[in-house]
């Protein structure tokens, strides 16, 4: 296994793909932003903005100004942002964790969901729970994620009063600053709507992508081969059907990474969520363009990490791939 | 009494709610210790559905209908999912058409050989690894001991045919039922795989059920040979004796097609027609149609398998082929 | 490939086939005849009435025979503006779908057919922006646009906007279903006889192979046309899409969302309803067509 290369690789790719991420957010930048209004306000001269714009080097050219913003952005400046007056990247990171933890905490209910109810609708093709399970993922698919949030919202925390709808809940304080709602027992009760709201679509999509996939790999030869050699019915799927069924299903995995976070802007709308999603929103409504920046370079590099790890775990479980980022 | 004995065997498929359409319609077969039969046939004749019907191995919504399969005088068919896994693979091994898919793709070839071995045997794996790597030898595998981290794809049609071949052999099987293991092949290699086959077969001392369109290959490899046609058999005998001299139309007109029978400058023979779909086929001989003997009472009434041939007009010893 | 008259066949055979259709149909009548049905305009300012706000169903106590679903809190119908409604959130969704086919239909043809360099960085092209999503695309581009254009210019070109930025952003699916037909259609006889015969690729492409490959193509257009309404809804709700003044269903269910802890829970709830009925109704049925068409094309693994 060429690790180290395939690593070099991807990481070439990576700094291409955001390069090109941070040249579209520098143009908006500047075409979008006057940074001049926001530090002097309308009060200045036209001759004293000239010796200021100068002084700032906005009349410089285009490469240059980018070459700059460049620089700034890979020691982590990213601009200030103009209604929080901090660096746009504290005030991103400040959101990270609770839209991260969103995040982690729906990947691990349709994980642990999809793939027992994939295999289970695989196996037993005509059980009643089979046919229950496939209609009622058709109407997980056509719900959009907000509606289920909503429903959620309703029926729990206003109609019930069973679970709280709104905000993170009580949060504690990691040594490093990290704000975690997995440690105390009301972060996680907050945490469990938007869970189920954020999943609520990945988990019928997952559930009929195992279905079909453990389908096809216990239709196949080798599957037929393998029980032809009298293993036992559990290493039959689970080592020769469900390994096969895993390539796609990180395939298509790597594929939702953008839809996830898209739809955490949705989930976090609904229950005021404060992650970065609920930011980004608020920074659009209030045409705050260098917190709208830094999040797309942020988010593009969350997306750039991601997929560079889900190839990395592509070819860990494919046999079949061996010349680096090369595809099967 | 013979080691493996079949008895009057139906597979059927499900149509629509309440039909069933069979796939095999009665065939009866025997094999004795260290025997080799060949099976022949066109492809959709039956031949493969009977090799994975031996091992109760049908696909969904497939199954065995009616009949019954003897091992040594147990019935395979009565067996629980469970008593049968210890036959699969242990005493009846199985070797498949194309080598390119028989092999799960994402485990190592010592994994799907180590797993086999361990399923039959209670042996540790440092063990089972040095015996896979011995027969792994055996069939004449290059480098054996490096192959054993290697994944199918990494190796040709024949080297996987041969692992196919070494694990179907690990367990020292009875009977090894071999479904056209040499068609997926590259046409210079068939002959070398088909006589590592015969060549283990008679040094274990096992029994082989060859499945094969190929009449030219049984004759060299089989003692016995028995003829399928549309899920039935029409005829069975010695392979000698059946390649001198035919009596069902069919296997004369199999035999008159082989190359090796055509005289030099004349058209190679091609038996007019094709064989009926099992969803359709027509009453009475299945194989009247295209049958030049064929008469009235061919196309009323399915003729009896008596003496080994299931023909109303079965050709003499001394007889031509029809043309 | 399968006749006209077999296909209607199956469907004739198929309840869920049929109810979907039926609803699907109930609703494009509904908003194509909201003009002529709807009880209200809720474009007409002058039909307005403050006075007639949040105004539960007729028949819930303080109801008003005038507004069968109650009203929201400008004093609008719910059932007028769903009628409306529904078109906006249609058009847009069918709009979006025309515009990604055309493109991802030529895109993938000149990929499938041409291969070599244009193929990889098409489908390299396709392969990222897929991963990014078409949501994701949708939501930073409409950001942006709404962050450089004021709130008036932003309202009149909301539509269009959404049709091309959905529409682009799903070119990639219709590109690799085309291309990926177009690849199992290249070194058929037909395609080796047209171009010995001396056609143009140009002609080879368009009049020989695109037509075999219109099968996956319409198979995908009915789930894209859902996944469009979809995505407008969403973005609509996180008001990026329509304005408040004309609304689709995804704006009427902003609207309504912040009045659903108060109790007044029709405003978002029936435009909830038919979104969700649109869209289950366009995927069982594109899930139909899939089944009879080919049974290969599968959800989510494209």
């Amino acid at each position: 296994m060429h690790i180290i290369a395939f690593l070099i690789r991807r990481a070439i790719q990576a700094v291409i793909v955001m390069f090109v991420i941070s040249l579209i957010g520098f143009s908006i930048q500047d075409n979008l932003g006057d940074p001049l209004r926001e530090l002097v306000g309308q009060s200045v001269s036209e001759a004293e903005r000239q010796v200021l714009r100068d002084q700032l080097g906005l009349n410089d050219p285009f490469w240059v100004q980018y070459a700059r913003f460049l620089g700034n952005a890979v020691q982590g400046d990213l601009g200030t942002s103009y209604f929080f007056k901090r660096p746009a990247l504290d005030v991103i990171m400040a959101k990270f964790p609770a839209t991260f933890e969103l995040v982690l905490g729906s990947v691990f209910i349709f994980l642990s969901l999809s793939i027992p109810a994939g295999i289970y609708c695989a196996i037993n093709r005509k059980s009643w729970l089979t046919q229950f399970i496939m209609s009622a993922s058709i109407l997980g698919i056509s719900v959009p994620v907000f509606l289920t949030a909503i429903l959620l919202v309703w029926l729990f925390g206003v109609e019930l009063q069973w679970l709280p709808a709104f905000g993170r809940g009580e949060t504690y304080t990691m040594p490093w600053g990290w704000e975690t709602g997995f440690l105390t027992w009301d972060g996680l009760l907050h945490l469990i709507l938007p869970c189920i709201s954020l999943s609520s679509i990945m988990l019928p999509l997952f559930i009929r992508l195992i279905r079909a996939e453990m389908m096809e790999a216990m239709g196949t030869d080798y599957v037929r081969f393998a029980r032809a050699k009298g293993l036992s019915t559990p290493r039959v799927r689970y080592v020769h059907a469900f390994r096969n069924t895993l390539l796609p299903v990180v395939t298509v995995g790597g594929l939702m990474i953008g839809t996830l976070i898209a739809y955490t802007i949705l989930t976090e709308t609904v229950f005021q969520w404060p992650g970065m999603g609920f930011l980004f929103l608020e920074a659009v409504n209030r045409v705050d363009t260098p917190l709208i920046i830094a999040y797309i370079i942020f988010v593009g590099f969350i997306f750039v990490v991601v997929n560079t790890i889900v190839d990395f775990v592509y070819t860990l479980i494919n046999p079949m791939v061996k010349l680096p980022g090369a595809k099967s | 009494m013979p080691m493996l004995e079949v008895k009057d065997l139906h597979v059927a498929f499900p149509r629509g709610k309440k039909d069933w359409i069979e796939a095999l319609r009665g065939v009866d077969l025997t094999l004795e210790k260290g025997e080799r039969l060949g099976v022949v046939g066109e492809s959709g004749a039956g031949k493969s559905m009977l090799a994975f019907a031996i091992l109760n191995l049908i696909a969904e919504p497939g199954r065995v209908s009616n009949g019954s399969i003897a091992l040594d005088g147990q019935n395979l068919l009565e067996m629980s999912e469970r008593q049968i896994r210890k036959i699969r693979g242990n005493r009846v091994s199985m070797i498949f058409q194309d080598p390119m898919v028989t092999l799960n793709p994402v485990l190592s070839i010592g994994t799907q050989m180590i797993e086999t071995l361990r399923a039959h045997r209670n042996i540790s794996r440092r063990a089972a690894h040095k015996l896979c790597v011995q027969k792994l030898k055996q069939v004449a595998i290059p480098s054996a001991e490096g192959r054993m981290d290697a994944y199918p794809h990494e190796l040709s049609g024949g080297l996987r045919q041969r692992v196919v071949i070494a694990i179907a052999l690990l367990t020292d099987p009875e009977i090894i039922i071999a479904d056209e293991p040499t068609t997926a092949l590259d046409v210079t290699i068939q002959a070398e795989i088909m006589a590592l086959i015969l060549k283990l077969c008679r040094e274990n001392d096992v029994a082989l059920i060859l499945i094969t369109h190929d009449l030219g290959v049984v004759a060299e490899v089989t003692e016995r040979l028995m003829i399928m046609y549309a899920g039935k058999c029409v005829e069975t005998g010695r392979t000698r004796d059946m390649i001198a001299a035919p009596h069902h139309p069919y296997a004369a007109g199999l035999l008159k097609a082989l190359p090796q029978n055509a005289k030099r400058g004349e058209k190679l023979y091609q038996i007019p027609g094709s064989m009926p779909p099992i969803t359709n086929l027509p009453t009475g001989c299945p194989y009247h149609p295209r049958c030049p003997r064929a008469s009235d009472i061919c196309r009323a009434s399915m003729p009896p398998l008596e003496g080994g041939v299931a023909c109303f007009h079965p050709l003499e010893q001394s007889q031509e082929a029809p043309a | 490939m399968i006749t006209w008259r077999a296909l209607l066949k199956r469907f004739l055979s198929d309840p869920v086939a049929i109810c979907a259709a039926v609803v699907l149909l109930a609703l494009i009548l509904m908003a194509v005849l909201a003009p002529v049905l709807a009880p209200q305009n809720p474009y007409d300012l002058m039909q307005l009435d403050i006075m007639d706000s949040e105004m539960p169903p007729s028949w819930q106590p303080g109801g008003d025979p005038r507004f069968l679903l109650g009203t929201d809190t400008q004093g609008r119908g719910v059932l007028s503006t769903i009628m409306y409604g529904t078109g906006i959130s249609l058009l847009i969704g069918v709009g979006a779908v025309l515009l990604s086919g055309v493109l991802g239909i030529t895109l993938g043809l000149i990929a499938g057919y041409k291969g070599g360099g244009i193929d990889a960085f098409l489908m390299r092209l396709a392969d990222i922006q897929m991963s990014l999503s078409t949501l994701m695309i949708a939501i930073i581009a409409l950001a942006l646009f709404q962050a450089a254009f004021d709130a008036n210019v932003y309202a009149d070109y909301a539509i269009i906007m959404l049709i091309v930025i959905i529409g682009v952003a799903e070119w990639p699916k219709f590109a690799r279903t085309v291309r990926s037909s177009v690849l199992g259609e290249k070194n058929k006889e037909y395609v080796d006889a047209a171009r010995v015969i001396g056609l143009p690729a140009r002609k080879v492409m368009w009049g020989h192979i695109l037509p075999n490959t219109l099968t996956p193509v319409m198979v995908i257009s009915t789930i894209q046309v859902a996944e469009a309404i979809m995505t407008e809804a969403a973005l609509s709700f996180l008001g990026l899409g329509m304005p408040v003044d004309r609304p689709s269903l995804g704006s009427l269910i902003r609207s309504g969302f912040e009045f659903v802890f108060s109790g007044s829970t029709w405003i978002t709830f029936y435009p909830a309803l038919v979104l969700i009925a649109l869209i289950l109704a366009l995927n069982l049925l594109g899930d139909w067509l899939r089944d009879v068409m080919n049974p290969k094309l599968r959800r989510g693994d494209d």
